[in-house]
């Protein structure tokens, strides 16, 4: 397979899934394109190189499409195996980095989105009680997993960096819209120590987007969303 | 040092039972133990404290839980007769199409057999169209992952074994050869694989069981 053929990204600025292969990407100094999805309109081309999702992000290596952000951060790491290594070497390592990954995406996530979009007043309560909770977790899980270094993945930023970091962005609107401290110095201490470190890095910086930009795209979906809800 | 592994698993459990598949097709000696999910053990709780369910591997005491994590874990600490393919993108499709059918397919095929009215029709207008994707999916070859099954072929054990007894104790024509004639070959060659059929539960206990937990279906 040729490492040199092009590398395109068909993502969106705005979107934590779409960020994961970017960073990914600049970990391992490749070039790429990106190919920007307007909010509220799949274009043809995302219709025709993810027809089973229809979802961002989508990355086209040369003639190949690899869908599923996590998946494309994994094949990153395998096409392009010279160091640095996104994944741990060791497959007990790589367990827990995906295990923790999975919660990220299948529990952490659905309650940020439940505290932001939940429907009524208790459902953005009972979304950010888990978003606590989780974070509580996520914490113990960056004691263990970093041993004292920086990162999740150690000194170098990981697989578990680029899943839960992607989401600071939107964290940090949570935190405005609701009026709350959810990385906070009393009880996840480490958690914004690493919030620091992955902000500020090299592979980090230029992709993660402001937070007052994001909170006007959250308006614009908001509209959106109204404009498109079904008559009552 | 001596390999200690045990499974912590639920008999009736397609999850459980993917994870089997894969310590046999590595040939490895495990030790199972059988979980009353009612009644949950403190060793399944020590090993698996953030949700509390099966299956979890534990490998000389090093717990590992989520069962497409952990048939990944197997694959890379005992590498003969791989279950994953070589190549990165053939890996990345391998892995797609294992999300697919656990993020996608098994709640609507679930939902296709236990709900009622409207919810009932929907699942089963979606679970149609996704039998159709993985139909379209398998093609020709013999199994997902090829000539040998692969992580994909693991990953579909409900849709394997599952679906057809859910299908006889519900009386839902979801997955028949008149729709889905490749799948159902492949089911075939599926549950007379040597590293399958012996891991598969007996029908007659699963549709009993299911029957007694989720009551009767409406046909």
């Amino acid at each position: 397979m040729a490492k040199s053929e092009a590398v395109k990204v068909v993502g969106a600025w705005s979107s934590p899934f779409a960020m994961r292969p970017l960073i990914a990407l600049k970990i391992k100094s490749v070039e790429y394109e990106c190919l920007e999805e307007e909010i509220g309109c799949k274009s043809k081309f995302l219709l025709k190189s993810n027809p089973i999702h229809k979802k961002i992000p989508v990355l086209i290596h040369g003639d190949k499409l690899v869908c599923e952000s996590l998946i494309i951060v994994e094949y990153i790491d395998e096409v392009w195996s010279s160091a640095p290594s996104i994944l741990p070497s060791d497959p007990y390592d790589r367990a827990i980095a995906k295990f923790w990954a999975a919660f990220v995406d299948d529990k952490f996530y659905p309650s940020m989105k439940e505290s932001n979009t939940g429907v009524g007043e208790e459902a953005k309560k009972a979304g950010l009680e888990k978003m606590v909770d989780g974070l509580a977790l996520l914490e113990d899980a960056y004691v263990k997993c970093s041993k004292g270094k920086p990162f999740f993945g150690g000194n170098q930023l990981g697989y578990l960096d680029i899943a839960l970091g992607c989401f600071l962005g939107w964290l940090r609107v949570t935190e405005k819209s609701l009026q709350t401290k959810l990385l906070d110095e009393a009880k996840t201490p480490g958690l914004v120590n690493w919030a620091e470190s992955f902000c500020a890095h090299p592979a980090v910086k230029d992709v993660m987007p402001q937070t007052d930009q994001l909170i006007e795209v959250s308006k614009t979906v908001a509209k959106l969303r109204a404009a498109s809800a079904p008559p009552k | 040092m001596a390999e200690e592994v045990k499974l912590f698993g639920v008999w009736a459990s397609p999850l459980s039972r993917r994870v089997e598949i894969a310590l046999k097709m590595k040939g490895v000696k495990y030790e199972y133990i059988e979980e009353d999910l009612s009644n949950k053990s403190q060793l399944l709780l020590k090993y698996n404290p953030v949700h509390k369910k099966i299956p979890v591997l534990v490998h000389n005491g090093k717990p590992i839980a989520e069962s497409l994590v952990i048939i990944e874990y197997i694959d890379e600490t005992w590498k003969h007769n791989p279950i994953l393919p070589q190549h990165p993108y053939d890996r990345a499709l391998a892995r797609f199409w294992a999300k697919f059918i656990d993020e996608k397919c098994l709640t609507v095929l679930w939902n296709s057999i236990w709900s009622k009215g409207k919810e009932r029709e929907a699942a089963i207008e979606e679970a149609s169209e996704h039998l159709k994707t993985l139909e379209n999916e398998l093609g020709d070859k013999k199994f997902f992952g090829g000539e040998e099954i692969g992580l994909v072929d693991i990953a579909a054990i409900f849709i394997g074994f599952w679906l057809g007894a859910c299908q006889e104790l519900s009386g839902l024509e979801l997955l028949t050869e008149d729709k889905f004639p490749k799948l159902c070959k492949w089911i075939h060659e599926y549950v007379n694989h040597t590293a399958i059929k012996e891991n598969l539960p007996p029908k007659d206990k699963l549709i009993e069981a299911m029957s007694a937990r989720f009551g009767a279906a409406s046909k």
